[in-house]
């Protein structure tokens, strides 16, 4: 008999922190004092703060308990779309936890450090061929960060070139960080709206850029799992009025070895290292968010860059251009080891069949589940296809209800209401990793649900109850924030 | 390759339901002259075993404890992480799950982060803390921002003697937001006094660090006194956590914002990264926070849960509007935090404060009665600075060579502080290995 992962299973009750432990506990072994007691200044002094005593065998406990609670990718299909939920390798893991790296001080002088410095320099050459970008820098801490960064970059682009600009396109399919990320350079978002394919169209984008417009952001593939097809057409407008473009590479997932960005003429693009490039994501974050550039725009990028010559990897601060710092240190070192790990792993032929793969496990589920559920976009797609709740509708069964029941059937839910441009969507991304038996599993209990909001829509309004907690109420955590205990 | 799972009949199989001949057919939609004409160059797939070798060689070339002596702090501290604590920050459930945005199914990760929100508001003396920033840097800049929406003043001042390459992020975040920056000098004794703020009218903050880069505790009462006197507020930035063990907490002196590194609180070093970026304010200014929350709220049935909340923030929501771009943060790093305030708990927490105060005060004591001078005489907590005469950069540059890093030089941040350098210790540091520093600074 066919069997979903959901189950009813042993859940185990666990308070907060604070409600257990006893004072004079300790979890932690102190080391045996070698030197002479000191006392601080007495009007310094406090008391240090009020946390409970806990012994380490309770706070194991607190958080294999919590942990329990968890989804994750390691223990089931985790279909988030835009996020690509991709297995994420464990010989990463033990390549970042490594003392020469895990326990390596950032401030080393360069004679110290050199299996670091190479390394970034090796992971920014992969990136660059991987993307077909010129430069790169490692730095920021996750893709907003690394938008953030590519706008740094367009404004002193423009301010060298005497003329700052004010305005920055961006389509109606963007992620909400692009907007949030250009309003930080002073940009106001000049909306473009997507056409009747899905797409950006020249005609939309060329009525609004003109001289004061410093560029356009782009997600390619777009949020609807569609490729920008008329990329090149929108690069060549923005470039003839002295713009930039910006490529969001949170879908790179779709176009490894498929699309090179370079030429269709992405000037600035972000890659997410925690969804392409297999890094966990750790209930959010730390990610990491490469910036790789075209050659014009390389003396921009954020310093210290790494330089190699006469044998020796050193930092420099040298580029006079540069839009500064991003972090105080380097870039999120443990995560550049852990990409770098993986494309060694995959090399150039398998790291092209991964997004074959991606883009065939999506396409399959848009094609085995249309009918069952409403497909705004009837065409191929690439990594995640979107469908709505509008055929549930009917039922009064919404988006929001098919996914919490998704739980109960032993799923991760899809991406919901976004994009924004589709409503009531569903967007799922099923990634390589994911088997043709999941997938099918998947695909039954979509089939199965969306009988059931036919035939019991109820079953659906309740869902979930095999989780640890049902619904929970957003609006009064909203009006009533409680956010320390 | 084992982690692509499909078959030759599953590819093919999949095609026939697409109704696609082939692989390479599915990116039809891809125009041909937005094709790749040439293969990526890679260099050839490594074996799980070519790969360890690999790295192992890459890492092999680091300088680290304990062959290497790193008398260093400056912003990342070598402490002690309890086998407890490494164990639990990598279960997978919490590491290979994403944002929590469907609670029923991420309870562990939300109740996780608001008990971090909890010990960081209680460490820091605050209302309420958010769910991290990236790291202390970060946090000091976006605390500067949301001082500039809270007060509406387009000018902040902020002390030379916050670290140097958080002040360098914060000139990249507040350029090209046409933010003014006003420099304030540090006094003789290394701390900032209130009197360099001067007129104070039009300023949205006073920021300074505290224990400060060169590890001085700054007067924040009276910087906080000057700062509210004059409508702005106080914002205190630290890199150095474990201070507040021992010391008041920045929220009991006045600060308005805490933010800065929480790296010292069990996380490793990892070349800078990635660290975590506290932030705590009173909840006045909640709403102009950035960064996510977690709240508590019930189910449906009155049972205790979390959920994101106040989302109305941020960028999802508020778009151009929102009170920060952050989305992905560093949440397993606040788990870690969390985990290693938990094992030390308060009276640890206290202890191991001491332990470390006690350490920089007995190299400082033994580096004095060698005749080594110290720049500064401000209270200092883990940190210090030394003065060497110049002869010194060949002692420094010959025990850079047998992995002995004495100190940071502060020239290269500082160029009035030439021959100065920067020591830190903690409680890994063992006596003997202080010993043998201060003879080898002597001959």
């Amino acid at each position: 008999m066919k069997e979903f992962p959901g189950a009813g299973g042993l859940i185990l009750n666990e308070p907060l922190l604070w409600e257990q432990g006893r004072r004079g506990r300790s979890g932690y072994s102190l080391p045996r004092p070698d030197v002479a007691r000191a006392e601080p200044p007495a009007e310094l002094a406090g008391e240090g703060p009020d946390f409970p005593d806990l012994s380490e065998a309770e706070v194991v406990r607190h958080y294999i308990r919590l942990s329990q609670w968890n989804f994750s990718v390691d223990a089931g299909f985790y279909p988030l779309g835009s996020c690509t939920m991709k297995y994420n390798p464990k010989t990463n893991e033990r390549q970042a936890s490594r003392p020469g790296f895990a326990g390596a001080h950032p401030l080393l002088p360069a004679a110290l450090c050199q299996g670091a410095l190479e390394l970034m320099a090796a992971l920014e050459c992969l990136l660059a061929e991987i993307t077909g970008m010129d430069a790169v820098t490692l730095q920021p801490a996750a893709g907003a960060q690394g938008e953030l960064a590519g706008m740094l970059i367009f404004h002193a682009y423009h301010r060298q070139q005497g003329r700052p600009r004010s305005k920055i396109i961006v389509p109606d399919t963007a992620h909400g960080t692009n907007p949030a990320s250009a309003a930080l350079c002073g940009y106001t978002a000049v909306p473009v709206a997507s056409n009747e394919r899905g797409v950006i169209s020249p005609e939309a984008v060329a009525s609004v850029m003109d001289a004061e417009t410093a560029g356009i952001m782009v997600t390619n593939p777009n949020t609807l799992g569609l490729f920008e097809e008329n990329i090149r057409a929108v690069a060549e407008i923005v470039h003839g009025r002295g713009g930039l473009v910006y490529g969001d590479g949170a879908n790179m997932n779709a176009v490894l070895g498929q699309v090179h960005m370079g030429e269709i003429g992405v000037d600035v693009l972000h890659l997410n290292l925690h969804k392409t490039f297999s890094t966990p994501h750790g209930g959010g974050g730390p990610g990491a968010g490469p910036v790789c550039v075209r050659r014009r725009l390389e003396p921009f990028l954020p310093v210290p860059r790494v330089r190699y010559a006469d044998g020796v990897y050193t930092f420099s601060d040298d580029y006079p251009l540069s839009i500064g710092k991003l972090q105080a240190f380097w870039g999120n070192m443990g995560n550049l080891v852990r990409a770098y790990s993986y494309i060694l792993s995959l090399g150039a032929a398998n790291l092209k069949r991964a997004s074959q793969l991606a883009v065939l496990a999506a396409n399959y589920i848009k094609e085995r589940l249309k009918g069952v559920y409403h497909l705004p976009y009837d065409r191929p797609c690439m990594h995640e296809c979107v469908f709505s709740d509008k055929l549930q509708q009917a039922h009064r069964v919404s988006t929001l209800d098919i996914a919490k029941r998704l739980m109960d059937y032993g799923y991760h839910p899809p991406t919901i209401y976004f994009p924004l441009v589709v409503p009531g969507a569903i967007m799922i991304e099923p990634t390589e990793t994911e088997s043709k038996e999941t997938i099918d599993r998947f695909i039954e209990a979509m089939q199965a649900i969306a009988a059931e909001a036919e035939q019991s829509p109820d079953t659906l309004h309740q869902a979930p109850t095999r989780c640890r907690r049902r619904r929970l109420d957003e609006t009064a955590a909203a009006r009533k924030p409680r956010l320390t205990g | 390759m084992r982690y692509l799972p499909h078959t030759t009949e599953d590819v093919a199989e999949m095609l026939a339901a697409v109704g696609a001949g082939s692989l390479e057919e599915l990116f039809a939609a891809i125009p041909p002259e937005c094709r790749r004409r040439a293969e990526m160059r890679l260099p050839e797939p490594l074996t799980e075993w070519e790969l360890d070798a690999h790295i192992d060689r890459l890492a092999g070339r680091m300088a680290t404890a304990p062959e290497a002596k790193v008398f260093v702090g400056a912003g990342s501290y070598d402490h002690h992480i309890p086998a407890a604590v490494g164990f639990l920050a990598s279960r997978s459930e919490f590491v290979t799950s994403y944002t929590p945005y469907q609670p029923e199914v991420s309870q562990g990760t939300l109740q996780a982060v608001f008990e971090y929100q909890t010990l960081t508001a209680r460490l820091l003396g605050l209302e309420v803390a958010n769910a991290s920033m990236y790291d202390g840097a970060s946090a000091l800049a976006e605390a500067l921002l949301m001082a500039v929406r809270v007060t509406r003043r387009p000018r902040v001042a902020l002390a030379r003697a916050v670290h140097p390459l958080y002040r360098r992020v914060v000139e990249t975040y507040l350029a090209p937001a046409g933010v003014e920056v006003r420099e304030l000098a540090f006094g003789p004794t290394g701390a900032t006094g209130a009197a360099a703020i001067g007129d104070a009218a039009e300023l949205a903050a006073v920021a300074v660090q505290s224990p400060n880069f060169f590890g001085c505790i700054e007067d924040l009462p009276a910087i906080a006194q000057t700062a509210h006197a004059a409508g702005a507020l106080c914002v205190a930035a630290f890199s150095e956590p474990l201070a507040f063990g021992l010391f008041k907490s920045p929220g009991r002196l006045g600060a308005d914002i805490a933010c800065g590194e929480g790296q010292s609180m069990g996380i490793p070093r990892s070349f800078g990264g990635p660290g975590l970026g506290m932030f705590a304010t009173r909840m006045q200014h909640v709403r102009h926070m950035p960064g996510r929350l977690v709240g508590e709220t019930t189910d449906v049935e009155g049972r205790r849960g979390f959920v994101l909340t106040l989302a109305t923030r941020e960028q999802h929501i508020r778009r151009e509007k929102a009170t920060s771009n952050i989305c992905t943060n560093n949440s397993l790093c606040a788990l870690t935090a969390a985990a290693f305030m938990a094992c030390l708990g308060g009276s640890g927490l206290r202890e191991l404060a001491r332990l470390n105060y006690d350490r920089s005060e007995y190299l400082k004591a033994r580096l004095r009665q060698a005749g080594v001078g110290l720049a500064f005489d401000a209270p200092t907590f883990n940190e210090f600075t030394a003065v060497f005469p110049p002869r010194f950069r060949d002692t420094y540059r010959r025990l850079l060579d047998r992995n002995i890093m004495a100190g940071l030089p502060l020239e290269p941040y500082y160029p009035e502080l030439a021959d100065h350098y920067l020591f830190g210790v903690t409680e890994t540091m063992p006596r003997e290995d202080m010993d043998a520093l201060v003879r080898e600074v002597q001959s």
